[in-house]
């Protein structure tokens, strides 16, 4: 999992230009399913059949993950070939000070503002730049172009169980999915694997996977907050104490029926799991669960600090729960 | 009708969680449709067939909407002294929050009190600010270690504030939003029952209104309606609330007009209303209403809609006030209009 | 060319209430031969078949303006009224509008500065407290006149002035109408359709239908985008510049472009010598948002013709970034035919 999980926080791919990334997962998973495409919109969608024979059509089952991170787009070079740009998803100016970027080609740069500013409260992405350190406008444009993303500069690193690193968010969950596509018996229902674009935007990826996919029931895995550093907003949530089920976020209240159903599967397993209640934020199960007449949905979580920063931090004994958890709801027969 | 709404505000039904709700307007329905259904989110659908035009052209599919969901709370975590720490589900004003009693679902139903500090320790000027609700909790009376066996995180937390009569015709209680609605749908039932009705008349109770119209999002993509008519309650008189923004408590129903409805759709409605001498108010909206007409109109393909408001006071409070009257208007206003959907109805839709 | 741009932005059309420009589009469109059709949210069709069966390519400008809707009337006869769509409130004062299909005079006005007190002026007045002038002395005067539900718009005519330059208003987005009038009077192997959908400002609603029952297999947005190269916008946010020719967005705030449909609409544009710019920045929304995630997808790209000082009474572009625009577009689509 930490091979896996470092292998694939590496990769490159800002919502909207998954190409790489999208690769490197379907390297990972082709030998493991029976059908594998990619769609208009550059979702990636695995099938792996059911076992079931006869006339009774079996439970198809979406499970989503999404393949975007979060990014800094340019939309102007200066004449002093420092680079102005926009955000691609939730940056948040502070997150973003004096760290290292990297673009699709391997520039990288150092990202920084305009320090005439006199009160911080008042920095906003505008006031910011990149410097590749070129010379001029000139020199830059040699690099890059208007319209190019960086993303975080930051290998994964680990402290013990303990995994730091950037778009946590979701490679963490693509690679909880990866590892359960490798490692699930066969299933009586028909499973669909997505890897989904540009969640980081407004779950797109995921409208238009699940309009063509059409399942009987979804289950995205993303990651989630956490209450359980010093002074911060109240949560129920802790680091290592196991995948959380969702039981609502901005964007759904997960089905009653598939929150249950993950319920009582982890508690038959004995894996463990916790309850999450998520005052702010959304993700691609939002989407999913409203497509045509209504998809029942839920979500696992994976816990997870800081998110949205280079440094974000995850627990594998949560990844490898999530798993075990993802496993054991899928390898059944689902009735809804 | 009183007895049904009280009935109805009596059962959970909070966004998301509509089950219950769902079984007893079911039952309701099915008393007066040719037909039931309920689909895997819990919207129910009551299918009225009306008498297929003679000429063989096609009669419009109509599908009435109005929401059985509530707002309410949701346990967000257990203290270690045994209280619980709660978040909203849909628009709750917090300063309504203090003091009021509340019924928890978990393993059981229990009793709950939303705390708040006496006056006498607080410090001079805590009076002047509103208590957050993230710092708010509720009381259970059971010692920590039977609030764990009997709550978890997620749990509902609904209000408990039965119907009460007041002068006249008025009513409070609280879930007046949008029951009041669902309670017209029936109304329009009985109504049709006495007309001669060319179409097919879905009544639909939709979930998931409270946080972001999502039951009617995917109720309409199942039904494919000709014509939309949404139900749900607007904003009645009081003295703290601009005039031009509230509408009358006994001046009849509102009918709201812009680009949300139908204009040919809305004109024919407010026609209707004065052959008949039925009472209306206009309302006047700039852009997509917050109701389940903003997710009908657009439907597939698109959908005209037309919208229905009870004017109600105190919305989203546990003291919501209204005026039964205007359920009855309502009801009549819409079973004449879909009775008067006759051939060549396709031309109101046109632009 | 000017002929029709006077007669698209001085017709009425707020968002909701496009019946008026929608008249003249359907009678402009059923010139250039497309069969012409109206859907159930208003929303104009114009389609020209292919010379060959096949693709469906869809084009989107939206007829909508922003604007204004009367939703009250006080004793003495002022109107009190919602915005439609986004409008900066400090922008309203002493303007004209006119209201309802008949399209009665209006003026939003603002006590003399004489009876006003020295730190009002600095003041912003908030639209909830504005109302509409119409020159009636009581409620029952005004309701013969307006009825509650009316629509207003700015008050504003064309004028060509300066270097090739226009203002009107609502040039956000009958420039686009204009473009897909003009590109409709060709054939292409493909099917073109051309939608002038209704409620953009409020949403995208009218995009959000017409993209779900055209079904199309690409999709491409003309638009009047916002343009801020003025004094004291520092340079990188100007957003797109006058007279650089149109703006080709690789994303915005509902869309990113389709990678493949981005770079060749720039390819076009260099291989043709036509002048372009990319939009720096990535600020709003436009139709482009539905019609990508309509259904499993569709391919589409955002090509605008830069117009400053948008959702006001006098918005201004430059002729040549229109003409430019038109063939660019014209020229792209020649390209798709072997695509």
């Amino acid at each position: 999992m930490k091979e896996l999980l470092a292998n694939l926080t590496g990769v490159y791919g800002p919502s909207g230009k998954e190409d790489s990334i999208r690769s490197a997962i379907e390297k990972e998973i082709k030998d493991h399913v029976d059908e594998i495409r990619t769609d208009t919109m550059g979702n990636l969608i695995a099938v792996k059949k059911s076992t079931l024979s006869g006339d009774k059509p079996p439970v198809r089952v979406m499970t989503a993950a999404h393949m975007d991170q979060i990014g800094l787009i340019i939309t102007n070079i200066d004449e002093n070939g420092f680079l102005r740009f926009s955000n691609i998803g939730g940056v948040s100016p502070f997150n973003v000070i004096n760290r290292r970027v990297v673009f699709e080609n391997g520039i990288t740069g150092t990202v920084s503002y305009e320090t005439e500013l006199e009160n911080m409260k008042d920095l906003k992405l505008n006031k910011m730049y990149i410097d590749i350190g070129a010379a001029n406008r000139e020199e830059a444009e040699k690099q890059v172009s208007i319209g190019d993303v960086a993303v975080y500069y930051a290998p994964m690193a680990a402290a013990g169980n303990r995994y730091f690193g950037c778009a946590m968010d979701d490679r963490a969950g693509c690679a909880v999915l990866v590892q359960a596509i490798k490692t699930i018996k066969d299933s009586p229902n028909e499973l669909i694997f997505v890897f989904t674009v540009q969640e980081e935007v407004g779950l797109r990826g995921a409208k238009t996977s699940a309009y063509s996919v059409n399942p009987a029931m979804a289950i995205s895995l993303d990651v989630t907050l956490t209450g359980d550093t010093p002074k911060s907003r109240p949560m129920a949530v802790r680091l290592g104490a196991g995948p959380a089920v969702k039981i609502k976020d901005s964007s759904l209240i997960c089905h009653p029926r598939v929150k249950n159903l993950m319920i009582d599967r982890a508690e038959e397993a004995g894996i463990p799991y916790q309850l999450e209640v998520l005052e702010a934020g959304g993700t691609d199960s939002g989407s999913i669960h409203l497509s045509r007449e209504g998809v029942p949905s839920g979500v696992i979580s994976i816990p997870c600090r800081y998110i949205h920063s280079a440094r974000e931090m995850v627990d594998k004994n949560d990844l490898e729960n999530a798993v075990k958890l993802l496993n054991s709801i899928l390898e059944n027969e689902i009735v809804l | 009708m009183k007895e049904f709404l009280a009935e109805l505000l009596d059962l959970p039904g909070v966004s998301g969680y509509e089950e219950i709700i769902a079984r007893r307007i079911s039952d309701e329905f099915s008393k007066y449709c040719d037909e039931v259904q309920t689909d895997s989110f819990y919207n129910v659908y009551g299918i009225k067939r009306g008498t297929a035009p003679k000429d063989g052209s096609p009669a419009p599919k109509v599908m009435r909407a109005a929401h059985v969901d509530e707002v309410a709370l949701m346990v967000r975590d257990v203290t270690e002294e045994g209280f619980l720490r709660f978040t909203n589900i849909g628009g709750v004003d917090q300063r309504i929050l203090l003091s009021q009693e509340v019924t928890i679902h978990g393993r059981e139903k229990l009793f709950g009190i939303i705390s708040t500090i006496p006056p006498h320790i607080q410090e001079d000027g805590d009076s002047k600010t509103a208590v957050k609700m993230k710092d708010m909790c509720i009381d259970l009376g059971l010692p920590v270690e039977k609030v764990k066996a009997l709550v978890r995180i997620g749990d509902l937390i609904t209000f408990r504030s039965p119907l009460v009569s007041m002068a006249g015709s008025m009513v409070n209680g609280k879930s007046m939003d949008d029951r009041a609605s669902v309670v017209m749908l029936v109304e329009v039932m009985k109504e049709l029952d006495r007309l001669k009705y060319q179409a097919e008349v879905y009544a639909t109770a939709t979930v998931q209104e409270e946080v972001g119209t999502r039951g009617a999002i995917i109720s309409t993509y199942r039904v494919e309606p000709d014509i939309g008519i949404a139900i749900d309650v607007t904003h009645g008189e009081t003295p703290d609330a601009p005039r031009e923004r509230t509408y009358a408590m006994n001046k009849g129903i509102v009918v709201a007009k812009g680009p949300n409805l139908h204009p040919g759709l809305t004109e024919k409605l407010l026609e209707t209303a004065g052959e008949y001498g039925i009472d209306f108010q206009l309302n006047i909206t700039s852009g997509p209403t917050g109701t389940d007409a903003r997710s009908i109109q657009i439907s597939r393909g698109g959908v005209p809609t037309v919208l229905v408001e009870l004017p109600l006071r105190y919305m989203h409070t546990t003291v919501e006030t209204l005026n039964l009257d205007h359920i009855k208007q309502g009801a009549r206003l819409i079973a004449l209009f879909i009775a008067s959907l006759k051939e060549g109805w396709q031309e109101w839709l046109k632009y | 060319m000017v002929e029709v741009l006077k007669r698209l932005t001085e017709a009425r059309g707020v968002a909701g209430n496009e019946d008026e420009v929608r008249e003249i589009i359907l009678e402009l469109a059923a010139q250039t031969g497309a069969e012409v059709s109206v859907d159930r949210m208003g929303n104009v069709i114009a389609r020209k078949p292919g010379l060959k069966t096949g693709k469906k390519v869809m084009l989107a400008a939206h007829m909508d303006e922003v604007g204004f809707i009367i939703s009250y009337i006080t004793d003495s006869g002022m109107l009190k009224f919602h915005t439609v769509g986004g409008i900066d409130q400090r922008l309203l004062l002493s303007k004209r509008v006119r209201i309802g299909k008949k399209g009665i005079p209006g003026v939003m006005g603002v006590k003399a500065i004489h009876l006003q007190e020295k730190d009002e002026r600095n003041k912003v007045i908030d639209q909830k407290q504005m109302v509409i002038d119409i020159g009636v002395h009581s409620k029952e005067e005004a309701q013969k006149l307006v009825e509650l539900g009316d629509y207003a718009c700015f008050d504003s005519n064309l004028v060509v002035f300066g270097d090739n330059k226009v203002k009107a208003k609502a040039l956000d987005d009958r420039v686009g109408c204009a473009v897909l009038l003009e590109l409709l009077k060709d054939t292409y192997d493909f099917d073109l359709i051309a939608c002038f959908t209704v409620q953009e400002e409020i949403g995208s609603r009218g995009g959000e239908v017409a993209a779900w029952h055209l079904k199309p297999d690409m999709g491409i947005v003309l638009e009047g985008t916002a343009c801020a190269d003025i004094p004291d916008v520092p340079e990188h946010m100007h957003i797109t510049k006058m007279g650089r020719g149109p703006a080709i967005s690789y994303m915005d705030r509902s869309s990113i472009a389709d990678p493949e449909l981005f770079r060749q609409m720039v390819k076009t544009a260099r291989e043709h010598s036509i002048p372009y710019q990319l939009k720096e920045n990535i600020a709003g929304g436009n139709d482009a948002g539905v019609i990508h995630k309509s259904r499993s997808g569709v391919p589409t790209v955002v090509v605008s013709v830069p117009c400053r000082y948008i959702h006001s009474p006098s918005s201004m572009m430059d002729l040549n970034d229109f003409n430019n625009t038109i063939r660019l577009m014209k020229e792209f689509l020649k390209g798709c035919e072997s695509r």
